[in-house]
């Protein structure tokens, strides 16, 4: 009988840690129970991108969109939904106001607003199944430029526009037409998998959910360079990527898209994997390089790039996942129509994964040049809670934050660059009305400072005495001196740092100057935190005319800071108390008032 | 099974997409005929045949055809629903190839619900 019914359930890492497994076996075997396995079709999806909704299932024809699922709740849709033609209201995604939205994942405007390149299979194909790939176009474009000259396919590449998605957005086609001219008997492209950016998921997702096309990517820059090898460096932490790739990779060599004669041609291509231990630093370049050959992963003097002296010393083209993902599109579809997507420097799309204070987290494909304000409210849904915009994050530990007056930029490399930041390799991070900003550049100080490799002393001493001025700043221990202090140490470190690593690692520090000096200035002049989230400098105190003695803060107090009796006031012993907040949290009568402790001895 | 040629990539991705098809949702709207045994005894094959020959000769592409089980309304086989957007779907009974080039011309082109045989509105 036909297949009547597709049933996509996401299998990315979050759905697999939101519990994706045991939905899937219920699912499984209500389908058995009722005998209709064999007209409903399950197939496991890579990511869908709206991560915070996981586990998620997605039914065809209708295409009606199941979020937040308990293996219990498979039972419900296989009996309503699948047998009565009833979908679950229930399990519908509700928007952040609660009200029930369209029920078909087409018509979610988290779904509509992105224009899919890269991430275009991303839950649509099951990416273990190469002739599911191939249905979608899968190999189709390496075919194409195997009738090409290399020089054609670098010219195409190079009409359009495609700039390298892993951080400093160098043209692709000009890379490749680099490396095709140096002269050696070997060559080699790499794929950087490493995706060290502290919440970035976008690379991993793509690996996971469409792992042939980054192996098609790699094939037509091998056909461009003149290589016949390719290593893909992925961390471990990415279990299911490395999985999913060794699959991949099996099933390519099985169809002969590696291997020797591929479309019996001439050409022949090979790709291993390389499996990284995870420092950041080892996703940049030349320290990439050094783990593949099996050094310590510490980056090296530029130049010679890579292009010339890359991977056993010879010419190598290496790019990001996502820049990789997007070649075979461009091919099919050709340089124009790429082209006529973004903005004048920055051409196709980006993958962004937002996060943070935001309602809709996850992962967003949209047209370069759409703006901030389009990405975190319209798309990502916006604050949750009714808080307000603070700031926005982007290009991570590199990166800088976008404060509210700035939502109209459209983001592409250079808009991004003129506020202070990087597009980086599409981290985005929401901050709200509670975010401290000196305290997050505080945050990525501190990534930087454990992640710097220690081989040149600006990074490895430098980050660490910013570190420490934030330290006493946020401990409300900072003098105004501080920030000129900030500003020299972070251009010096600019300056003379080895790799890009200690380069931008004081973006997040001047970024936050930049907007939010005065930030900065409460914290040292009045030791006030506006925020108030700076441990040190708040405090938490009984407000006695809303407290009615229901002692539930009391024993919520972990450290016992909390004393009073039955329906008398409470009171908070300011010198126990650890600054939980638990207290805060648990109280139904507001009763409990998040203050500056500079104000404790006047109002108590 | 190494691939040599463009014309045996075209013929995997033609044998899966059909696989796949069921996928599809960009559609405006869709018509299931009802193929169970009772259906098929009661001429659902000839119907569903009169449906998609219809919307071919009417060029309409944005409707989907779905076949399903039986609807559990034997006594009035052959049976079709029609859904167009987010309206409540319409059962019509008892459709021969007649009524169901009427259906696609009338509540499919025009909207026009066909209320001498219509047997149930909303899910069944
Ligand atoms: C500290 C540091 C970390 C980096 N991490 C990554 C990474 O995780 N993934 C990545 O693709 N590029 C990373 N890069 C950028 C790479 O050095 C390189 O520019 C990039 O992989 C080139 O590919 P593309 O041109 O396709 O972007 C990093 C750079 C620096 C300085
Ligand atoms: S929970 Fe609130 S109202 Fe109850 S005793 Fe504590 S402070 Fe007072
Ligand atoms: S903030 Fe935590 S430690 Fe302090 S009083 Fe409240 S519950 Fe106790
Ligand atoms: S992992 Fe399921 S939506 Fe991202
Ligand atoms: S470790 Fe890279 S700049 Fe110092």
């Amino acid at each position: 009988m036909a297949v009547e019914n597709t049933i996509l359930i996401c299998a990315g890492g979050a759905c697999i840690s939101a519990g994706e497994e045991s939905v899937k076996s219920v699912l499984e075997e209500e389908l058995r129970k009722y005998a209709i396995d064999d007209v409903v079709k399950v197939v496991e999806t890579g990511c869908m991108g709206s991560c915070n909704l996981g586990p998620i299932m997605v039914i065809y024809p209708e295409g009606v969109f199941y979020q937040k699922l308990k293996p219990q709740d498979a039972k419900e849709i296989v009996e309503e939904h699948l047998l009565k033609g009833r979908p679950v209201q229930r399990l519908l995604y509700k928007g952040p106001t609660g009200e029930i939205k369209p029920k078909a994942k087409e018509e979610l405007p988290f779904f509509t607003r992105q224009v899919k390149v890269a991430t275009r299979n991303l839950g649509v194909i099951d990416p273990i199944n190469i002739e599911e790939y191939i249905a979608n176009d899968g190999y189709f474009a390496l075919e194409k430029v195997l009738q090409m000259t290399p020089e054609d396919l670098i010219e195409e590449i190079k009409t359009s526009g495609l700039r390298g998605r892993g951080g400093a957005g160098f043209p692709t086609g000009l890379k490749w037409e680099f490396t095709r001219k140096s002269k050696s008997d070997e060559k080699y492209v790499i794929c950087n998998a490493d995706e060290g950016d502290p919440g970035a998921f976008m690379d991993r997702s793509v690996l996971e959910g469409d792992p042939h096309t980054v192996l098609e990517g790699m094939e037509i820059a091998g056909y461009a360079i003149g290589a016949h090898h390719g290593y893909i460096y992925v961390r471990a932490e990415y279990p299911l990527a490395i999985e999913r790739l060794e699959i991949a990779i099996s099933q390519a060599h099985e169809y002969g898209f590696l291997g020797e004669h591929i479309f019996g041609t001439d050409f022949s291509f090979d790709v291993e994997l390389r499996i990284g231990a995870g420092a950041f630093v080892c996703g940049e370049e030349t320290a990439l390089i050094q783990s593949v050959e099996g050094k310590r992963g510490q980056p090296v003097q530029k130049p010679p790039f890579p292009a010339q002296k890359g991977v056993w010393s010879k010419p190598t083209v290496i790019n990001n996942v996502e820049t990789l993902a997007n070649i075979p599109v461009i091919i099919n579809k050709g340089a124009e129509w790429f082209a006529s997507m973004g903005t004048e420097k920055s051409k196709g799309t980006k993958v962004f994964a937002l996060a943070g204070k935001i309602n809709n987290a996850g992962l967003v494909e949209v047209p370069m040049g759409t703006t901030l304000r389009e990405l975190i409210f319209d798309i990502g849904g916006g604050i949750p809670n009714g808080k307000k915009f603070k700031a926005v994050q982007t290009g991570g530990p590199s990166g800088g934050c976008i404060p509210a007056e700035y939502l109209d930029t459209p983001v592409d490399y250079d808009s991004l660059m003129k506020l202070g930041t990087i597009m980086g390799s599409g981290g985005m991070v929401v901050m709200d009305e509670d975010t401290c900003m000196v305290d997050v550049a505080r945050f990525f100080l501190q990534f930087t400072t454990d992640e710097s490799c220690g081989k040149c002393t600006p990074c490895r001493e430098g980050t660490k005495k910013m570190l420490g001025i934030l330290n006493k700043i946020v401990e409300g221990k900072g003098e105004m001196k501080d920030i000129d202090r900030l500003e020299n140490l972070a251009k010096t470190i600019k300056d003379t740092a080895l790799c890009g690593l200690g380069q931008t690692a004081p973006n997040p520090v001047l970024s936050t100057l930049r907007y939010f000096r005065d930030e900065y200035e409460a914290h040292i002049k009045e030791k006030r935190c506006p925020a108030k989230s700076c441990k040190s400098l708040i405090a938490y105190k009984v407000d006695p005319n809303k407290c009615v003695g229901c002692t539930a803060c009391a024993r919520a107090c972990p450290v016992g800071a909390i004393s009073g009796e039955i329906k008398k006031v409470h009171k908070v012993d300011q010198d126990a108390c650890i600054k939980c907040g638990s207290c805060y949290e648990v109280c139904r009568f507001d009763a409990i008032e998040k203050i500056d402790a500079v104000d404790l001895v006047t109002s108590s | 099974m190494k691939i040599k040629s463009l014309e045996e990539l075209q013929k995997i991705k033609e044998k899966t997409l059909r696989e796949i098809s069921g996928r599809e949702t960009n559609k405006r709207g869709r018509i299931v005929v009802g193929m169970g045994t009772c259906g098929i005894s009661a001429g659902a094959k000839d119907t569903l045949r009169a449906i998609a020959d219809e919307l071919e000769k009417q060029s309409v592409d944005d409707i989907a055809v779905i076949q399903s089980g039986c609807m559990g309304l034997c006594e009035v086989e052959p049976t079709v629903e029609v859904q167009i957007g987010d309206e409540e779907p319409v059962i019509y009974g008892h459709v021969d190839e007649k009524q169901a080039r009427r259906i696609v011309r009338e509540h499919v082109m025009k909207g026009k619900i066909l209320s001498d045989i219509l047997v149930k509105r909303g899910k069944v």
